[in-house]
């Protein structure tokens, strides 16, 4: 299978960590570390593979294909070209324990361990490189091992919590641990012992700092409501839950800039900023559970991404705890800033390996008076796509969300979910799209809304549609949207890939997935926010 | 047999209303505006019976300003056959009041003759649940109220109306022709999809005045002041057993 698992962004940082250091203190150690992978003295087991020649190209070292930064499309397609290429000498190198290709940077071996995740890499040594290559691509179906690098809890360190935190903030009992070692899929399931709940960036900084000496792993949680497991401890990290810090700073009434601390729930924040005029630039299905720190550390795109962007452009400032209890204080509210290095987008979508995000300064968009909501079916998946295409011509300024739907999911939704009533019911038609417009002006955009639908249905892009006539289908058509991840729930065990694909190739997944794997037995489904692909 | 359905145009339902400054009135013009939730259930069942054939032809009818013309083009995406569109421009200060309604509905009636009038049972801006019932008296039909289910029967001319009252369910039998007001549990109305937008389009809607219809529709009353209900205090959270009986000892004074 060309696309594997490994592709999702949000792969285990505190996984990685370990076999990271402790490979490039490996390297570092042994004595005639072969720092050039390119060694003339194999050409005959070096194919030359793809990557090495793209990055030979290039002319500089390209690290692994971790995904931590989330590059997107560009990126995904060349690890596509790297996985064929490396599927197709499987045997080869397997044999030869030649997996992976880069060309280091010359004259290295002075860094030391922890300076950087790319100068780890290339230090590695080649038999390294290829367990760490299989730790990062099957991380999620293997068992991994706990690194005896990292300490073990003992009294003394919670006694020191208690002292920083007080009794209330360091939480022990068995229930409430466990509630928080669990995903909310109910798929990963950690060890730890210790749950901590900070209420100031003060505080973080001390627990940081301390696990920092004490070399304990920490995992940082929020609304624990990622898909994907990153979230929650892997082994005993000790759990810090910001959940505690939700306090709103201050905001801006006349700019829209919000400053809030990272525990806020999402969903409380709308509300607020809704009374003020303004609306948040995400929203998400896990609106109620998930807080904004969590939102900023994965780079979550949401349902709004089409129109106000990413969290990139929406994040004005960060106040960001290190590893070592450092705080840095990025929290500007100007819109354009150009002193000094622009280091808050190292933090967004970091996911807390690099710090935990304790304040936020974020832009919050006008909220605009009229929404229509339009749910449609077409028959093929190249109709969604001129259709998405057309939308983006016709509605223009106004369009604010586009969602892509299959059959399955609708199907899934209407029978798992209670309180859904279906738009579109006795209809055969394959896929199904959900458009949002918000304007200012109610009937010009209804006008606009309408006509567009009415072209798009004579040129046959669409089959079928109906148009929210009041708030509550609105919001009956959103809830089928966002409800396709709970009632996937119910069915089963459910394997969720977040990926960024070329927009052509989208559907392709879904139907060559579907021809290895007995779909009558297993439901493989496509949701997509099309915006992001864009 | 026509169907006669009378739909009000009014703040929707899921918005957070707020009463205006000046506390003259709740304040609309920020507002989204819709069809009147018990009024799409009434053009809902209006639909099913001409679907059932029990009817030939619905008539959505509304009183308001200009802008109400949006949700008679809502009834006729739904499918609704014409419309007819009184106009008022409505006063804050002397809104129009169910009996005025009842009065211009009643001149309607007799014009277009339907063999049933069907109506919400009441308006989520005011919550009067008068003007069905004030429409039967004035026309001196019989009137079925809060219906949770209505058989047609068109050979005998009559309706059996399943009604909800706090009792539990009372299933009357009626004359046609008969004025019907919907409750909740009576249907879930139908989404209005393109190609029925698209044919409501070409759909008449007829404009008419109160004037016109020789109706009388002075108000007797006047809102004086508008004022939102006290908010709610916070709840406070205690510690221990002992704060809890000492509140309730001495600020809530219940021990």
């Amino acid at each position: 299978m060309a696309i594997l698992p490994f592709l999702s962004s949000r792969t285990r940082h505190s996984v990685l960590r370990g076999p990271l250091r402790e490979a490039g203190r490996r390297a570092l150690l042994s004595p005639a570390a072969p720092t050039y992978v390119h060694s003339p003295a194999r050409p005959a087991e070096h194919t030359p593979t793809l990557p090495s020649t793209e990055f030979s190209s290039t002319g500089h070292r390209r690290p692994p294909p971790l995904d931590w930064t989330g590059a997107g499309a560009r990126m995904i397609s060349s690890s596509v070209g790297i996985s064929h290429t490396r599927y197709g000498s499987t045997n080869h190198t397997l044999n030869s324990h030649k997996r992976f290709y880069w060309v280091p940077r010359p004259q290295r071996p002075s860094y030391r361990p922890g300076a950087g995740v790319a100068t780890n890499e290339a230090h590695q040594s080649v038999n390294d490189s290829f367990e760490v290559q299989r730790r990062t691509f099957g991380s999620a179906a293997e068992p991994i091992q706990r690194n005896p690098a990292y300490s073990v809890l003992n009294p003394d360190d919670v006694s020191y919590f208690k002292s920083i935190l007080g009794n209330n903030g360091v939480v022990q009992d068995k229930d409430r641990v466990a509630v928080a070692n669990v995903d909310w899929m109910g798929k990963y399931k950690g060890a730890s012992q210790l749950l901590l709940l900070p209420k100031s960036t003060n505080e973080v900084s001390k627990i940081l700092a301390y696990c920092d000496s004490r070399r304990l792993a920490v995992v940082p949680q929020g609304g624990n409501t990622g898909l994907v497991g990153g979230s929650v401890p892997v082994h005993d990290e000790v759990i810090v839950n910001l959940g505690g810090m939700d306090k709103i700073v201050s905001f801006d009434n006349v700019n829209g800039i919000l400053t809030c601390e990272a525990g806020c729930v999402l969903e409380n924040l709308s509300t607020f900023v809704e009374n003020e005029g303004f609306i948040m630039p995400l929203d998400l299905g896990a609106k109620g559970s998930c807080q904004i720190g969590g939102n900023i550390s994965t780079n979550a795109g949401g349902l709004r991404f089409i129109r106000y962007g990413s969290l990139h452009g929406n994040v004005l400032g960060l106040e960001v705890v290190l590893a070592n209890g450092t705080v840095l204080d990025m929290l500007t509210t100007l819109r354009k800033d150009n002193t000094g290095y622009d280091l808050k987008h190292l933090f967004v979508g970091s996911e807390g390996s690099l710090g935990i995000v304790t304040k936020v300064a974020i832009l919050t968009p006008a909220k605009l008076p009229s929404t229509n909501v339009a749910f449609l079916s077409c028959n093929d998946y190249m109709s969604c796509q001129k259709l998405l295409l057309a939308a983006r011509r016709s509605l223009g300024e106004i369009i604010s969300a586009f969602e892509f739907m299959d059959r399955q999911c609708i199907d899934l939704a209407m029978t798992h979910l209670e309180g859904v009533h279906n738009p579109l019911p006795n209809l055969p038609y394959k896929f199904y799209v959900l458009i949002e417009t918000t304007g200012s002006d109610e009937s010009y955009d209804k006008a606009k809304l309408e006509a567009f639908l009415l072209r798009s249905m004579e040129d046959g892009l669409v089959t079928d549609g109906v148009i929210a006539q009041d708030i509550s289908q609105a919001s009956n058509f959103w809830r089928i949207r966002e409800g396709i991840s709970e009632a996937s729930v119910k069915v089963g065990a459910v394997y969720k890939y977040d990926l960024s694909i070329p927009v052509e190739k989208l559907y392709d997944i879904v139907e060559e997935m579907r021809s290895r794997v007995i779909w009558q037995k297993y439901w493989v489904m496509a949701t997509l926010v099309m915006g992001i692909c864009i | 047999m026509k169907i006669l359905v009378a739909v009000k145009r009014v703040v929707d339902y899921a918005v957070k209303v707020r009463v205006k400054p000046d506390r003259t009135a709740v304040d609309t013009a920020s507002a989204k505006m819709s069809m009147n939730p018990f009024c799409e259930i009434a053009v809902e069942e209006a639909l099913r019976l001409r679907e059932a054939g029990a009817a030939a032809e619905v008539v959505a009818a509304t009183v308001g300003p200009a802008a109400s013309a949006d949700t008679l083009r809502t009834a006729l995406a739904m499918g609704a056959d014409r419309a007819v569109h009184v106009l008022h421009d409505p006063d804050p200060a002397r809104p129009l009041l169910p009996l005025a309604v009842a009065k211009i509905l009643r001149a309607l009636a007799i014009q277009e003759n339907p063999g049933l009038f069907i109506l919400g049972k009441q308006a989520i801006d005011d919550d009067c649940n008068q003007t069905g019932q004030m429409l039967a008296g004035l026309l001196n039909w019989p009137q079925g109220t809060f219906a949770s289910k209505v058989i047609v029967d068109k050979e005998k001319q009559t309706a059996t109306v399943e009604r909800e009252v706090d009792g539990g369910i009372e299933t009357i039998c009626l004359d046609l022709p008969a004025v019907i007001t919907t409750d909740l549990r009576l249907n879930q109305p139908r989404y209005a999809t393109l190609p029925n937008i698209m044919k409501a389009k070409s759909k008449v809607i007829k404009k008419v005045t109160p004037a016109e219809l020789n109706v009388d529709i002075r108000s007797d009353m006047e809102v004086v002041q508008v004022d939102e209900p006290p908010k709610r205090k916070a709840g406070v959270i205690l510690s221990s057993v002992d704060e809890l009986l000492d509140k309730l000892k001495n600020e809530a004074r219940v021990l």
